[in-house]
């Protein structure tokens, strides 16, 4: 990897991100990444709102017990 | 039940699942004393029958020997690492939440995703477990584990964005 990201790269840091911690390398670098990114910031915020709709998800289920 | 059916793949496998929560939860009766719902409280004994189920059917099956390396998801990029179809904007997706219809797009590209995947997914997102407590439920690498979610969010993103945020059904705006 060279220190400039790729969105492969810095997409999949992101979503490692929500399961691991992050070293500081890999957060200086996925900063700066998504900083300069529209895509990157933009699959950062939905990743963020699928856990969201993840959680909200088993109480939605229809009452009948289908 | 759809929740269960959902992470199991298996209607008599859901049904099992479901029946046994409720067992427990008539036996366990007393003992719930209303500090949350009676939803949550049935909701979590179903988890806890779910990861039994799921624990059973991964002694039963082979363990997958190949590396998970994620090519497949090479499909989402250009050769040169850019996104091949670069996310949108989503309008108001929180909105969504109170829309006809989302959750079913969400349940059916849920059910896109190939098996192992999507019970890696559901068990980090629905019931909240760690990283290291699916990989060994699901008997595979830590670095399987994070591919494997990284492919439920890049496919999950993906098919939302088509069949729901794009496609305009039943949303406003």
């Amino acid at each position: 990897m060279a220190f400039r990201l790729t969105c492969k790269e810095a997409s999949k840091l992101i979503s490692d991100g929500m399961d691991r911690r992050l070293s500081v390398p890999e957060r200086i670098r996925l900063r700066l990444h998504v900083s300069i990114c529209d895509a990157c910031t933009r699959f950062t915020s939905q990743v963020a709102f699928l856990r969201r709709a993840l959680k909200a998800f088993p109480g939605r289920d229809d009452p009948e017990g289908r | 039940m759809r929740f269960a059916l959902l992470q199991l793949r298996d209607r008599s496998a859901a049904e099992d699942a479901v029946q046994e929560a409720l067992l427990a939860a008539i036996q366990g009766a007393s003992r719930f004393a209303g500090q949350s719902s009676e939803r949550t409280w049935l909701v979590g004994i179903l988890k806890h029958k779910i990861v039994d189920n799921v624990r059973k059917a991964s002694r039963e099956q082979p363990i997958e020997s190949l590396e998970d390396r994620g090519e497949d998801l090479d499909a989402f990029f250009s050769d040169d690492g850019h996104f091949a179809e670069a996310p949108q904007q989503w309008a108001n997706p929180e909105r969504s939440f109170e829309e006809k219809g989302f959750f079913d797009a969400l349940e059916r590209c849920l059910q896109s995703l190939p098996r192992n995947t999507a019970r890696a997914f559901t068990m980090r997102e629905v019931m909240g477990l760690e990283t290291d407590e699916i990989c060994k439920e699901l008997r595979i690498s830590t670095s399987n584990c994070w591919v494997m979610l990284y492919r439920a969010r890049m496919s999950l993103r993906a098919c939302l964005e088509r069949t729901w945020f794009l496609a305009g059904s039943g949303r406003a705006g």
